[in-house]
């Protein structure tokens, strides 16, 4: 079974049976709506058609075992991978994919250049995506616990500090949605209260996430709610669409 | 908040790569190196007779060029794709190929700018004379751009590859033929008194060409190639 968190009631209609009604834009209170997407790889089924919404100031987390398609997911909203079908919202507006400057994408490479060091690798990522009214590298730097390691190249540091070093490049991104693949991977319990405070501090700026995760964690402290991706669905959704079943939304209201 | 301008993320990206070129001098330095090597064993194993090898010169320095401009042309987007950043860089808010011509430009200037510096003293070495050198300056300073364009793009196409490995020359060789045809070539002529501007000129032509084309072919290349 597929498990789809419903929209609560103040979140606008479920839009469940797409299918079955013309297509109707999204209220702009929706920082992304995704209706009816599907990702096939070699003309095999990977994931969906799967229907979620999320507003900002929330968190979307993914979660379901090895292999269901959580980071391909990730890989198709933010453009990585074309997706097969299905229809993309953003702030109300359909698009084909995400606007570039809109997403932040911290995947399992780390993106960063081992032989540059920490400052640096940041630098370029300011270049790149452009920064964060208010935010520096230098700033991010401190405030992912890396002050002191401006000048170490990124290849010298551990996995946990590399890890911190990428949410230092979201730190200073302006983009409004995080896409983040298993964030808390190779973290410490620091790390990981490090990547809570984060989050919370970005989506009570108006900021959304979405989050993959083996569920080997606990739900960060922050409005969250929880999208179930399982193995099982890509064989009953082939057979038949209408076994896509909808379940009552896992509401986590936190901090 | 700075916006993502398209000069800013071009200068961020060509800072970079030619900071990561510092920091790995001694790799960087490896082409430069390898071209005066081969340069080198003519003279070793043709004997030191001077007309002979000044015959041979402009295009033992040409093949030095060329082979020259394989080297690390396999790492060029593989080294990137392997730690993510080229993700990062496909994620961008500006286009794709305005970055790796960027990259392009920071590999030539990395790579083949050194052994032009160098190549009036290869041109010593083999007796080249002296109203050859701007001819074969001239030849090396249109060629090995072009080189490098269509070099990055056949290793743009192989970038999905886990191990190129020789596939990469065998692909880029056969497109290097014309280059090196009109970049000797015209040395050649000068060397017997005739007009040799022609073969620059359309090296030159070919040059534009591949700078406009090129960058795109390559971001093509790239997002077909990146699972």
């Amino acid at each position: 079974m597929l498990f789809i968190p419903i929209y609560s009631a103040n979140h606008g209609p479920a839009s469940c049976k797409i299918s079955a009604m013309p297509a109707i834009a999204p209220p702009p209170s929706f920082l992304l709506d995704v209706r009816g997407l599907r990702f096939d790889r070699n003309d095999e089924c990977v994931f969906g058609p799967l229907d979620f919404a999320v507003h900002s100031g929330e968190a979307l987390l993914v979660t379901g075992g090895n292999g269901v398609g959580k980071t391909t997911l990730l890989r198709v909203l933010a453009g990585l991978l074309r997706a097969g079908e299905g229809e993309l919202y953003w702030h109300g507006e359909p698009c084909t994919r995400l606007p570039a400057e809109g997403i932040a994408f911290v995947g399992h490479l780390a993106g960063h250049k081992a032989d540059l060091g920490a400052l640096d690798n940041l630098r370029f990522a300011a270049g790149l995506h452009g920064s964060r009214r208010g935010a520096s590298p230098t700033s991010a730097l401190a405030s992912v616990g890396l002050a002191g390691y401006e000048d170490i190249p990124a290849g010298r540091l551990s996995a946990g500090q590399r890890k911190r070093l990428s949410l230092a490049r979201l730190l200073l991104s302006p983009a409004r949605l995080w896409l983040l693949d298993e964030p808390y991977a190779n973290l410490d319990r620091d790390g990981i209260t490090l990547v809570d405070r984060l989050l919370g501090k970005h989506l009570s700026e108006g900021g959304a996430a979405l989050i993959t995760t083996h569920g080997a964690y606990a739900a960060p402290p922050v409005q969250t709610r929880t999208l179930l991706l399982d193995a099982q669905a890509r064989n009953a959704q082939s057979v038949d669409a209408e076994n896509v079943g909808v379940e009552s939304p896992n509401m986590e209201s936190g901090a | 908040m700075s916006a993502p301008t398209l000069p800013r993320a071009a200068a961020a990206m060509l800072a970079r790569d030619l900071r990561l070129a510092w920091r790995r001098r001694g790799d960087t330095l490896q082409p430069l190196l390898f071209a005066v090597l081969v340069v080198a064993l003519f003279p070793l194993a043709l004997g030191s007779e001077r007309a002979r090898l000044a015959m041979l010169a402009p295009g033992a320095i040409w093949v030095a060029a060329l082979l020259a401009s394989l080297q690390g042309l396999d790492a060029l987007f593989r080294s990137d794709a392997e730690d993510g950043s080229l993700e990062q860089q496909l994620l961008a808010p500006v286009p794709l190929s305005l970055l790796l011509a960027c990259r392009m430009f920071a590999h030539w200037l990395t790579g083949s700018l050194p052994l032009i510096l160098v190549a009036p003293l290869l041109a010593q070495l083999l007796f080249l004379p002296d109203h050859l050198l701007a001819p074969l300056l001239l030849s090396l300073l249109v060629g090995t751009p072009l080189l490098v364009l269509v070099g990055s793009t056949v290793a743009a196409l192989t970038v999905g590859l886990r191990r190129s490995g020789m596939l990469l020359p065998l692909l880029a060789l056969p497109l290097y033929v014309p280059v090196l045809v009109f970049g000797a070539g015209s040395v050649m002529a000068a060397a017997q008194g005739q007009d040799w501007l022609g073969a620059v000129l359309l090296l030159a032509a070919g040059l534009v060409l591949a700078l406009v084309l090129a960058p795109l072919a390559a971001a093509a290349a790239i997002r077909i190639a990146l699972p």
